[in-house]
């Protein structure tokens, strides 16, 4: 009789369900877990320690590369943390947009999400829907910074630039593939501003998940891969210092958006989902009411940015450089001008955190200064880090299989927890 | 009970399944939604930020006077400039160069020119093929102004109520 062994199984870098480069090494007993271990590091960039040798404001586009698909979100904590040191407030219409934008930025991260765990279950259909979503989403990114992903649009004291006026259209000549008027009818949403583009795409999005639901919801294969695996229970959620829908889907209320208003979030109306029984099906739930939640705050940003016309930076020539033609006829704003992109500011000595509720969870930006033009020390709160922190907890006892879903319903970005 | 009967029957018939296959059943007679690349491009906004030029007046004088705000400002230090004055006596670039492995396409370069002058155009089809292409010279960035200067002016002027 062979002795029967525990053998150990190297689950990624390279496996396509790892999402990007997680190591993760399996303690097997047959097809059960009985330890995992995650590695973490391959996708270590050094961002923090880049941050102290830069001005504060040219580490706003290495927020985007952190968790690289809410990227406005991070940015925001950033910006945020930065405008609590130098004590401003952004004009409300800044506010107003940065809540449009971190609501869309959910609404990309839960399709991509979406998208990527029901393919990693056996949904191939969905990741194509998904991602039709998300190209919509794209062009309202790139129409309004230049950048489909990395978009470096928010900046301490409001935004970079207001909303176009037009959305920018696919060009109106028949190809091999479309013929005009196919391609006139996909520019009949593009025909006004990116609101009202924004406005249209919100009016589609409710059916959309509806499809999504109808494909995922009650089949028994999702279900049969979801329910009941990867249990957390309400206290080791919090013990564990889970947020965002890991948190929520175990049945605790808590959400930055609601519990320490930022932005416009006090002036806008939300639920906030909660799940009851903590596995990846009441987590998968959640986060498909969140994408209708935030539709909904769409919706309202969007009817009070159109009634509200104003300015979306601070005036403030010290933090925020001029306008274009203010600096090329004034000498005052050329010298604020070649200040701030040479040197920057200089923020009073101290220490602040600021966090957003980040797709994923609680996105915190913890900002040390000594009055410098560049920030003493920068750490970074990552949602994605504490999650994966009880992979060992959640997996164990399960199949091989189901560690693929529980990376998934983790929502695992590797920008961020390397960083 | 009843429930219970009609869960049974809804378990036994795969209702859930056909109704998602009657979801993509539907997309299968559905007008695509893809983008046939490369007959066919995605909307660019004026925004964009794609491949960098260097551009120049109407006169053919280059724009850049060697202010060196861009270098200063570029996060990922893409931007190598060395400068002298010209035989003229004005202060021009003698060495103008853009390491695109490194560059991170914030636009910071072109929001801090004063001049206009390096700009992040539209282009975002280009490849390498030798070892060293990947630094846009100040001779390569100029040729790009020069050969894209409708486009830049055009998306400048787009969007410029806003900057």
């Amino acid at each position: 009789m062979p002795e029967i062994r525990n053998y150990t199984l190297n689950f990624g870098p390279q496996h396509p369900a790892a999402h990007g480069v997680l190591r993760l090494v399996l303690e097997m007993d047959g097809e059960v877990v009985e330890r995992a271990d995650p590695h973490v590091g391959l996708l270590h960039r050094g961002t923090e320690k880049l941050a102290e040798t830069k001005p504060f404001n040219q580490s706003i586009g290495y927020m985007d590369r952190l968790d690289y698909v809410s990227m406005m979100c991070n940015e925001h904590g950033y910006v945020r943390a930065i405008e609590k040191l130098l004590g401003i407030e952004p004009p409300i219409r800044a506010q107003y947009i940065r809540t449009l934008f971190d609501e869309i930025t959910r609404i990309l991260n839960h399709m991509l999400w979406l998208g990527s765990h029901a393919l990693d279950l056996g949904a191939m259909t969905l990741f194509l829907y998904c991602f039709r979503e998300r190209e919509d989403l794209m062009d309202c990114y790139e129409a309004v910074s230049g950048a489909r992903m990395h978009a470096a649009y928010y900046r301490p004291g409001g935004v970079y630039r207001d909303l176009p006026d037009q959305m920018p259209r696919y060009r109106e000549e028949a190809t091999k593939w479309h013929s005009a008027e196919e391609i006139a009818r996909k520019n009949e949403a593009r025909q006004g501003s990116l609101l009202d583009f924004i406005e249209d795409f919100t009016q589609r999005f409710p059916s959309y998940i509806d499809e999504y639901e109808t494909l995922l919801t009650d089949n028994r294969i999702w279900k049969q891969r979801t329910v009941g695996i990867g249990v957390v229970s309400p206290e080791r959620a919090l013990q564990l210092g889970f947020t965002g829908p890991m948190l929520r889907g175990s049945g605790i209320a808590w959400d930055l958006r609601k519990k320490q208003p930022y932005a416009a979030y006090d002036r806008v109306d939300f639920d906030i989902p909660v799940g009851q029984n903590g596995d990846c099906y009441d987590r998968y739930l959640v986060r498909i009411e969140e994408l209708r939640q935030s539709n909904r705050i769409i919706k309202q940003c969007v009817e009070w940015l159109r009634a509200n016309p104003g300015p979306v930076m601070i005036q403030d020539y010290k933090i925020a450089p001029p306008p274009r033609r203010t600096m090329k006829t004034d000498m005052e704003a050329l010298i604020h001008h070649f200040k701030l992109f040479s040197e920057g500011y200089c923020p009073p000595p101290g220490e602040v955190y600021a966090a957003v509720e980040a797709p994923k969870g609680e996105f915190g930006v913890y900002l040390i200064s000594d009055g410098a033009n560049k920030p003493y020390r920068l750490k970074v709160r990552a949602p994605g880090f504490a999650h994966l922190a009880a992979m060992d907890e959640m997996a164990r006892g399960h199949m091989l299989a189901d560690v693929v879903a529980i990376i998934g319903t983790m929502d695992i970005v590797f920008g961020e927890i390397d960083r | 009970m009843l429930q219970a009967l009609r869960e049974y029957f809804q378990s036994l018939l795969l209702i859930e399944l056909f109704r998602g296959l009657g979801v993509t059943g539907r997309y299968l007679f559905r007008t695509k939604f893809t983008v046939q690349y490369p007959e066919e491009k995605a909307p660019l906004s004026p925004r964009f930020r794609g491949l960098h030029a260097l551009r120049r007046y109407p006169n053919g004088e280059e724009r850049c006077i060697a202010c060196k705000l861009c270098e200063a400002t570029c996060p990922a230090l893409a931007i190598t400039i060395e400068a002298a004055p010209r035989a003229d006596g004005s202060r021009r670039t003698t060495r103008y160069e853009i390491d695109l492995f490194k560059c991170i396409f914030c636009g910071f370069c072109e929001e801090s020119c004063p001049v206009d002058s390096i700009v992040e155009t539209s282009v975002y089809e280009y490849h390498f093929e030798r070892r060293g292409e990947n630094i846009l010279t100040k001779e390569k960035l100029l040729a790009l102004g020069d050969q894209y200067e409708a486009e830049i002016a055009a998306a400048r002027a787009a969007d410029a109520p806003y900057r």
